[in-house]
């Protein structure tokens, strides 16, 4: 079953990866390289170091270069960094900088490398997603407030052009992590001047391939061609306008009017519509759609009745006729699109499927050995979701499936967003929706969450042997031995079953054909560094 | 007169510190705060946050602190919005939803007052069950499913107007009219009920048969009276229109104010939620006691002074 799912993710990604591969346009374009992107939300953060969310991403990845970037195709490649060395224990890296300079014409250098990690892991600077640094050495003690001295963090420039960073253990997928904004380099000078320069186009200052020239607030971000970053010759668009547009309907009306280039939000009930005349674009998105239990308390305590629910539930149909935007049916908790240690092949692929994607047999059987035969005798229970229309059709869809095959009915509660964060982290619940997306192309970001006591395991499972792989994993740079290790974790996560996976993300985008050469990450952001307008 | 204003003016002052502590008192006791994420703040960095804006202090020094900075006229900072504070979106947004506001209360007295005035003089005649019809469509019709039909109509099909977006009257029309579309009707009825009140009294008698023109007797005698309870119910309109509507300025996307009073509380603002309310139930006070004054020059029995 899994091949299947995965020949849909590998069409996908050929799909969307070489939509725009063609050779580059003629030199002169006649079009005008204007893009308008709905980015939907106005920015919590816009200094790199504190961004938190898919629109700053967007943003901040078109105004700002990192040491590495993803080309179209999806590879990795350095960008700031010329090249980089690893020591051999994969301990330190290396990055060897090109000549390149700010927006303002100022040079970007090492010292601006080093300030900004140092400063994203001051805990003054209070950025929520320092937790991406703590792969470097002390760089959680620093944040903490366990270590004061910001010179025992393991970054250094050793040169205007050489950067050294020290890790606490060997990390191969390092370079993928450099890609997150967290480690994108900031102006030290401007920095240091100007302590608000990110809070207006102003005195904003970036080293990428695009730079902001106005920012009306809760409305719309202009950003133009910058002249000084290093490939501008290969920088095709002239202006990309980010627009704030919240409504789905204004969006996709404004898209079919041919006032937005590039939406994110098709509605749900055009859906069938959007697909049939070609206007939706899917493609892979690292993330996982699943509900999760509450171990800790009667009748989710059971690992039978945790399965029994699991294999309740008919996966794909509730892809085909509930979610309708091509995501894929969840038999494992990693989605597809992370590779594994052997070249050329994905984590899903290795790992395989843990189940069917519905087996309404096995569910009774599991139901019965867990003393409920039948659903004879079963408790009441709750199932909670956070206010959503989307959520709700699946949660009614879910309802009907139990009910259907193991004779048991529950009741739907919906929360609002926030209340329903609070009882999750509180274990306030019994079943509930949840969903996660990934924050770099590995396995790890979907694996350690779900250690003893982890940030963001709300479930209350615990068990010592994952808690030892996933540290296994984390020790070693030896590619074979960590997905092992993790995959070994998986198996425990899917045995055990504190989370019932049900879906695979799918990323939804409305697209004009003639916008060539973008490329959408499985991580959720899209850069235009290369993207351009075809006649039409 | 004098006396009264001041009465009223304390009395505002005494609504106003009601409303922000109630605001105050209710935000905080909402489940989950501003750094309330599905991916976790790491809890050092949760610890800073909430010591940088004194969120473990006793809830009564917060808010002594946040009502000794609302006298200085310091609404705080937004936890949602690092670039902005509670000023800059009141400052930035109010204008553009009181523009919008305008239009719409300017649309809603031309359309409305003249409607309802027809209506009553010809009751029962054509001219009143069309008026009465199309009012009842905007009293009961929402605003967004109006709002849907003109960017649908207007703006996709026959393109003469922007289907949303703001720069420029263009982009002020479709919004304008659908946010008028409530108060017209309402205003044409309410104008009809009190205007065919008025029309069957003995004074209005009296003005016929002294020979005056029916418009005379209509525009000078009779609406003076029956404007009164259109005045009322002007206030109370002309606070909330001007504030910003929150289904309107999203549907059209309009960088107003009234998206803030419903996100706000989603991402739990505390600041931004008092902001918007303090700022709107100040808006509400000022006008209705605006109405109250208007009352005194409109209508010689209502007087403020005291009895002798």
């Amino acid at each position: 079953m899994f091949k299947k799912a995965l020949i849909v993710v590998v069409a996908l990604a050929l799909v969307v990866g070489f939509a725009g591969c063609r050779p580059a346009a003629e030199e002169t374009p006649t079009v005008e390289q204007v893009l308008t992107y709905n980015v939907g939300a106005e920015p919590q953060f816009f200094d790199p170091r504190k961004a938190t969310g898919i629109p700053e991403f967007t943003m901040l990845l078109n105004l700002f270069d990192g040491l590495m970037r993803y080309d179209i195709q999806g590879q990795l490649v350095p960008s700031m960094a010329k090249t980089y060395d690893v020591s051999d224990d994969g301990l330190v890296w290396t990055f060897h900088l090109r000549d390149a300079n700010w927006s303002n014409g100022d040079p970007v250098t090492a010292y601006d490398f080093e300030y900004s990690w140092k400063t994203a892991l001051a805990p003054e600077t209070e950025s929520e997603y320092a937790y991406q640094m703590y792969y470097i050495k002390n760089g959680a003690a620093y944040n903490s407030g366990d270590i004061t001295d910001p010179d025992l963090v393991g970054v250094k420039a050793l040169d205007d052009k050489t950067l050294e960073a020290t890790l606490e253990a060997p990390t191969v997928y390092f370079t993928s992590l450099l890609t997150f904004t967290t480690y994108l380099p900031i102006n030290k000078k401007i920095d240091m001047e100007n302590p608000d320069w990110a809070k207006s186009a102003d005195n904003f200052v970036s080293n990428g391939p695009f730079t902001i020239t106005k920012w009306e607030h809760n409305h719309q971000i202009e950003m133009v061609k910058n002249e000084n970053y290093w490939d501008a010759d290969k920088v095709k668009l002239d202006k990309i306008i980010f627009l704030m547009v919240e409504e789905s309907s204004t969006e996709l009306m404004m898209f079919e009017n041919g006032e937005i280039d590039f939406g994110n939000n098709p509605p749900l009930p055009e859906m069938d519509r959007l697909k049939s005349e070609g206007i939706l674009t899917i493609s892979p998105y690292l993330g996982t759609y699943y509900y999760m239990c509450n171990v800790t308390e009667p009748p989710f305590d059971n690992v039978l009745v945790r399965k029994a629910f699991a294999a309740a539930i008919d996966r794909e149909s509730i892809v085909i006729n509930v979610t309708k935007g091509g995501q894929l049916p969840a038999t494992a908790f990693v989605p597809g699109g992370i590779p594994d240690a052997e070249p050329g092949r994905e984590f899903r692929e290795v790992g395989g499927s843990y189940f069917e994607p519905y087996e309404p047999d096995k569910a009774k059987q599991y139901l019965a050995e867990a003393g409920y035969p039948n659903g004879e005798g079963f408790p009441e229970f709750v199932l909670l979701y956070n206010t959503s229309e989307g959520h709700k059709i699946i949660a009614e869809a879910i309802q009907g499936m139990w009910k259907d095959t193991l004779g048991i009915t529950c009741t739907l509660t919906n929360q609002e967003w926030k209340v329903y964060l609070d009882n999750r982290s509180t274990l306030n619940y019994q079943i509930a929706r949840a969903g996660w997306i990934g924050d770099y192309t590995d396995p790890m970001t979907f694996i350690d969450m779900w250690v003893t006591d982890g940030g963001n395991n709300d479930t209350g499972w615990s068990n010592p042997d994952y808690d030892k792989f996933v540290a296994i994993a984390k020790g070693t740079g030896d590619q074979g031995v960590r997905m092992e290790a993790m995959h070994n974790a998986e198996d425990i996560l899917m045995d055990e079953m504190p989370i019932i996976p049900i879906y695979f993300y799918t990323n939804l985008n409305l697209i004009k054909p003639y916008l060539k050469d973008y490329y959408i990450s499985a991580l959720g952001y899209t850069d235009f560094k290369l993207a351009y307008i075809e006649e039409h | 007169m004098k006396k009264y204003i001041i009465n009223r003016i304390f009395s505002m002052i005494l609504v106003l510190l009601v409303v922000s502590s109630l605001t105050f008192f209710l935000a905080k006791a909402i489940p989950g705060g501003p750094f309330t994420k599905e991916k976790k703040v790491p809890a050092a960095i949760l610890k800073n946050l909430e010591e940088r804006y004194h969120f473990n202090d006793p809830l009564w020094k917060q808010y002594a602190s946040y009502m000794g900075n609302l006298m200085k006229g310091d609404l705080g900072p937004s936890f949602r919005y690092d670039a902005l504070t509670v000023n800059d979106i009141i400052a930035k947004g109010f204008p553009v939803s009181a523009t919008i506001g305008f239009l719409a209360v300017l649309l809603s007295i031309i359309l409305g007052l003249p409607a309802g005035i027809i209506s009553a003089y010809r009751q029962n005649f054509w001219q009143d069950n069309t008026v009465m019809f199309v009012s009842l469509i905007g009293i009961s019709v929402p605003s967004f499913i109006l709002a849907t039909v003109f960017m649908y109509f207007f703006g996709l099909k026959l393109k003469i107007l922007p289907i949303a977006g703001w720069g420029g009257f263009r982009y002020m029309i479709l919004p304008a009219i659908t946010l008028a579309a409530y108060p017209t009707a309402y205003i044409a009825r309410l104008t009809r009920s009190s205007m065919l009140d008025v029309l069957s009294q003995d004074y209005i008698k009296t003005a016929r048969s002294k020979g005056l023109s029916e418009f005379k007797v209509i525009t000078l005698h009779a609406l003076k009276n029956a404007i009164l309870p259109v005045v009322t119910y002007m206030g109370p309109m002309i606070a909330a229109i001007f504030t910003g509507s929150f289904i309107i300025e999203r549907l059209f996307f309009i960088p107003g104010l009234g998206k803030y009073y419903v996100t706000a509380i989603y991402d739990r603002d505390y600041t931004v939620i008092l902001g918007t309310t303090i700022f709107y139930a100040f808006f509400l006070v000022t006008a209705n006691f605006i109405v109250d004054i208007l009352y005194a020059f409109l209508d010689p029995r209502i007087t403020y002074e005291e009895k002798k």
